[in-house]
């Protein structure tokens, strides 16, 4: 059954396998058909009609869905496709707010590309009626402005099948038709995880991050404040596409080179935590091991998946390891640790975090999260608000010089690195926990079982006489679908590692915005996840616990993984969330 | 009889969907059954969405047991055991009469496990829909099923191939499924022996409208428009003058009194600009301005659009603007060629039958009527006098002084002497037409 279908597109001979569509035989015809509402293997659903064609059919064809048959004649630039193509595109103008100059999607945004790709002249060809929408911005992570939107519902199909929220849909109908919640609740209320995703599918400027750099530039700002920041392991792989790098650059030296230009006192690294989340972590699952605890442990460090626990699995709350997220443990030790060693007071220190993420806004919030009297972290922003403020601030990043992290808290391992890919944190686990359980040090280090984008991953891992079961998954619907085989009693395991975003961190909510163009060219989970593979392989130290500033801060300060004052600041709890949160309002 | 005879008879009888496209029948049927697939759905649409319309509901209100007998029929010959009847809530009779045919089938085995005896089975659920027009479009009406909004799916692939929860389904309307238990006791020859070659058989209308007979008529497929108008309908009341005849439900076209004599056919409506849809007719006379019939359908679908795809929910929406624009006097230069852009457009990229043929009473009317597109526009003046923002009443020197309009008028727009020539304030009329009634002299024209 392996029939090849063969069509023309423009005169041009191709062949395309069974299943194919029009878009994909065009596409490997190198003839460019304009899509808006395509985003691959997510949201298949024809509706925006950006993409039609010429078949011969009665009336032209969305591309993006038609499947390819044998012999088929497409035409793709006729006078009627070019000219039905521009009339869809004036009618979503007519109902759009069309504010580029404050828009944060400006020179990112797919429907003002195909404005200006379609010869679009008159923005104003078609006027009418235009709905205004309130702002829905009481969520901590997300931002949600329908004055944007064009009903492409890219972001309720990423909601609904990667993530298995399903917290936004269309509602009403006709023109009046908008994305909302379900009651037209803020999102705030609903049982949004604060994942992002839904961001990150966005063709237009309808869904943002909340901000907090205003936050970050008054901090940086006000002279009576040490100011300092945190970078996590999967923006050092992204940041650079904002400045035109290619796709998997590393610009781990040019970033830290650029947040001391913009005053941060001291810049640290995420990757020393994670470090430290590797040293309590391992520590707790071999206790759990030994002591009969509550099996399989999962990691806490993704709070999109956190949050999906808590609310979706409370019954899953025993396996989540106590350990913080790495971030919340350097606001920890920076509020605890720096503040001793470089005697400020905790009060005087503000911590940024620059995440991948935008559920860390949120988790940030959380009030357990305060070792020291104030919360672990003041203010979060993404990679893409890091990029934004660099522009704002005039540096010319691409020829900024490398410069290193901060020594006290700025030491890393590949280990660490590897946390922004899904399969990281189980693997930086396994390297660690190899060596306290058995001894020995271990000789092959990567464990490819655990690496890739495959939906769940399974292994069985022996650690001297310990032979451990682990799974990975990424993306929350595939941690459903894995916790699911486990309720349901058809698996055990014993280690898990869960994150929220596909792909894991560097594909995270808060990540440079890819379009749907482009991530059918360059999947930046597989490319961002190269670069922090190859960081991996170049490092001194591969394991957490050969990373010098570990010991150190286990000598001067800790005392062992898991000790008390380790709880204290690196450890926390969880607690099971409603679904409904308006609910909870109106009953109390 | 082996399922491809049910199959090859029905397609001899050359019977075509009653539910508006009119594809034929058989051939749909046997597309069902060679679909590769151990689960098959039968369905038939009973949403009746249009307004007015109420043929379907007739046939099941009245002989719920063909539409079944059919049901396991087309089960029988497309390979299917389980089948849906998606009727409209609104219908409460039909659904009780549904429920208690089905009992009454099942209690005679005429439904069920093993059906007489033979190792067929086949069973029957009904869905009620919520009223939405869209969902009687067979792709929204499977996606309301499954439990979903609404909202239709791109075809290709068909129901056919992927239908109800992703399996082959054969859907068909009431009336088309209503046919087929007499095409098959009968024989395909007696069918074909009324209607037209092209469309054999009868067809049923809602005749509507301003009409001496409203109600259902059934006349043989070919019959010339004139003969159901003046004939079955007993023609225009009031010896006011005929000026169309809006045919196919809300996304129909106006056919004016030239084209009278074309046989009622599927084809040759849509030659001429309109369709046979669902078997809506709705008489116009003179008093009927064509921009506003226009501007009142399409208003309807402007409603109904789901709201998925950009043409229909944007672009119906900006044609419903500028005809609210023409009849209220605010029509410009250009906005004729605008409205064509937009249908060709829409009519070209929408995503289901309900978009690609809401143009249409907009279309059509354009092609028949542009003159009253140009009066409203240039003239800001309706030439049927109904536009109300265009419209002013004017008391000629007929006036004997009567002061009855005057008293009459709920606006005190009227002033004059008691035998003395009244004059109406345009300002202040609120062009109730009272006064018009009242005057025994017909001096109060409307101009
Ligand atoms: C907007 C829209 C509304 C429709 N409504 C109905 C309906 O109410 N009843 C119906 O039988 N077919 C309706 N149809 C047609 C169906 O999609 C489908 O063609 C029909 O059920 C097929 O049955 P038939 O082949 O027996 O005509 C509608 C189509 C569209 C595009
Ligand atoms: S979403 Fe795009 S087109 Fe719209 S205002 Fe923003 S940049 Fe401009
Ligand atoms: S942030 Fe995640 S959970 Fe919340 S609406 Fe977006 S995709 Fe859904
Ligand atoms: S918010 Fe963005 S992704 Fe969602 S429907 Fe609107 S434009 Fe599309
Ligand atoms: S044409 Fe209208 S009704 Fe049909 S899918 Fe598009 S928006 Fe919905
Ligand atoms: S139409 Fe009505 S409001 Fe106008 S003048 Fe006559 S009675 Fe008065
Ligand atoms: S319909 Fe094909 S891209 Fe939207």
């Amino acid at each position: 059954m392996n029939d090849m279908i063969k069509l023309t597109i423009d005169g041009l001979e191709v062949e395309v396998p069974q299943g194919a569509t029009v878009l994909d035989a065009a596409r490997k015809a190198n003839v460019r058909i304009p899509t808006l509402c395509f985003l691959e293997e997510i949201n298949e659903i024809g509706a925006c009609r950006m993409c039609v064609v010429e078949t011969g059919a009665r009336t032209l064809q969305a591309a993006c869905v038609l499947p390819a048959t044998q012999s088929m004649v497409v035409k793709t630039n006729t006078r009627r496709v070019r000219h039905a193509r521009k009339t869809v595109l004036e009618l979503i103008l007519s109902n759009h707010d069309k504010k580029c100059l404050s828009c944060i999607r400006s020179q990112n945004c797919e429907l003002q590309r195909l404005a200006l790709e379609l010869e679009v002249t008159d923005d104003n060809a078609f006027t009418g009626e235009r709905i205004e929408y309130p702002l829905d911005d009481l969520s901590p992570s997300i931002v949600r402005d329908n004055n944007k939107c064009i009903n492409c519902r890219r972001c309720v199909s990423t909601c609904y099948t990667t993530q298995a929220v399903g917290v936004i849909g269309p509602i009403d109908r006709g023109f009046e038709t908008s994305i909302e919640t379900a009651w037209d609740t803020p999102l705030s209320e609903t049982a949004c995880i604060g994942c992002g995703q839904c961001i990150n599918a966005c063709p237009v400027g309808a869904l943002r991050e909340k901000e907090e750099s205003p936050k970050v530039w008054k901090l940086l700002h006000d002279p009576d404040k040490i100011v300092v920041v945190q970078t996590a392991p999967a923006v050092r792989a992204a940041l650079g596409e904002e400045f035109g790098l290619p796709m998997g650059t590393n610009v781990t030296g040019k970033m830290v080179a650029a947040l001391r230009r913009l005053g941060f006192d001291q810049v640290f690294d995420t990757d020393f935590t994670a470090d430290l989340t590797i040293m309590e972590e391992a520590t707790e699952l071999i206790g759990r091991i030994k002591n009969q605890g509550v099996l399989p442990m999962i990691t806490s460090c993704s709070p999109g998946w956190v949050n999906y626990c808590e609310t979706f699995y409370p019954d899953f709350i025993p396996n989540l390891s106590s350990c913080k997220s790495p971030h919340e443990m350097m606001g920890a030790v920076i509020k605890s640790y720096y503040a001793e060693k470089a005697h400020i007071l905790p009060k005087d220190i503000a911590v940024v975090s620059v995440m991948p993420c935008t559920a860390k806004k949120i988790e940030a919030g959380r009030e357990e999260l305060a070792a020291n009297g104030y919360p672990d972290v003041d203010a979060v922003i993404t990679t893409r608000e890091l990029a934004r403020m660099i522009r704002s601030n005039g540096i010319n990043f691409l020829n900024l010089k490398d410069e290193d992290f901060d020594n006290l808290l700025g030491d890393s391992t590949g280990a660490a690195a590897i946390f922004g890919a899904t399969g990281g944190v189980m693997e930086a686990a396994l390297r660690t926990a190899y060596e306290i359980i058995t001894g020995e040090t271990l000789q092959a280090l990567d464990f490819h079982a655990v690496r890739g984008l495959e939906a769940v991953k399974e292994a069985d891992v022996k650690l001297g006489s310990l032979s451990l079961k682990v799974a990975v998954a990424h993306g929350t619907a595939n941690a459903k679908t894995l916790l699911d085989s486990i309720r349901a009693g058809e698996k055990t395991y014993d280690f898990i590692e869960i994150m929220g975003c596909p792909g894991g961190c560097v594909n995270g909510g808060g990540q440079p915005i890819v379009s749907a163009e482009e991530r059918l060219r360059h999947d930046p989970r597989i490319y961002r996840a190269k670069a922090l593979y190859a960081a991996d392989a170049g490092m001194t130290y591969r394991k957490s616990h050969e990373n010098p500033g570990i010991k150190r801060i286990y000598e001067e300060f800790l005392g062992e993984p898991n000790s008390h004052k380790a709880h204290q600041l690196l450890h926390t709890h969880y607690t099971p969330r409603n679904k409904y949160k308006y609910r909870e309002k109106s009953v109390s | 009889m082996r399922p491809r005879d049910v199959i090859k008879t029905l397609k001899d009888s050359g019977l075509r969907g009653r539910g508006g496209g009119g594809f034929p029948t058989g051939i749909k049927w046997e597309l069902c059954a060679k679909s590769p697939g151990e689960k098959k759905y039968v369905i038939c649409n009973a949403d009746e969405g249009d307004p007015g319309a109420f043929m379907d509901r007739s046939v099941l209100e009245g002989d719920p047991h063909a539409l079944l007998e059919a049901m396991a029929l087309c089960g029988y010959a497309v390979g299917s055991d389980e089948g849906y009847i998606y009727v409209r809530a609104e219908y409460p009779i039909a659904v009780k009469r549904l429920e208690i045919a089905i009992r009454q089938a099942r209690e005679y085995g005429l439904i069920g496990q093993n059906i007489l005896g033979t190792d067929f089975s086949f069973d029957l659920h009904i869905r009620l829909g919520a009223g939405a027009f869209v969902c009687g479009e067979e792709t929204a009406l499977m996606t309301s099923i499954e439990g979903n909004r609404g909202e239709p799916r791109p075809k290709p692939p068909f129901p056919a191939v992927h239908g109800l929860y992703g399996k082959p389904s054969n859907i068909n309307n009431v009336e088309t499924f209503a046919n087929v238990p007499q095409i098959i006791l009968n024989g395909a020859a007696w069918f074909k022996g009324m209607g037209t070659k092209r469309s054999p058989g009868t067809k049923v209308f809602a005749l509507g409208g301003k009409i001496n007979n409203t109600g259902l008529v059934e006349v043989p497929m070919g019959t010339p428009l004139r003969t159901v108008i003046y004939d079955v309908g007993g023609g225009i009341p009031k010896g006011k003058k005929f000026k169309a005849v809006q045919t196919g439900g809300p996304s129909g076209g106006c056919i004016p009194a030239s084209l009278l004599d074309v046989p009622i056919e599927y084809d040759s409506l849509v030659e001429i600009g309109s369709m046979m849809g669902s078997g809506g007719m709705i008489v116009l006379d003179e008093d009927n301005c064509m921009v506003d019939i226009a501007r009142f359908f399409l208003d309807f679908t402007v409603d109904e659009s789901c709201g998925k795809c950009t043409p229909c929910r944007v672009g119906t929406r900006r044609m419903l603007e500028i005809l609210n624009r023409i009849v209220s006097g605010h029509g410009q230069e250009g906005d004729i060629e605008k409205l064509e852009q937009l249908a060709e457009s829409i009519m070209d990229t929408a995503l289901c039958g309900l978009g690609q043929t809401a143009p249409n009473p907009v279309l059509s009317t354009i092609r028949y009527f542009r003159d009253e597109y140009d009066a409203h526009i240039r003239d800001k003046h309706c030439p049927s006098h109904h536009c109300k923002e265009l419209l002013h009443l004017e008391i000629t020197d007929k006036c004997r002084g009567c002061t009855a309009c005057a008293r009459v008028c709920p606006a005190g727009a009227i002033t004059g002497e008691s035998r003395g020539q009244h004059v109406i304030d345009t300002e202040k009329c609120i062009k109730c037409n009272s006064c018009i009634e009242k005057c025994r002299f017909d001096a109060i024209i409307k101009v």
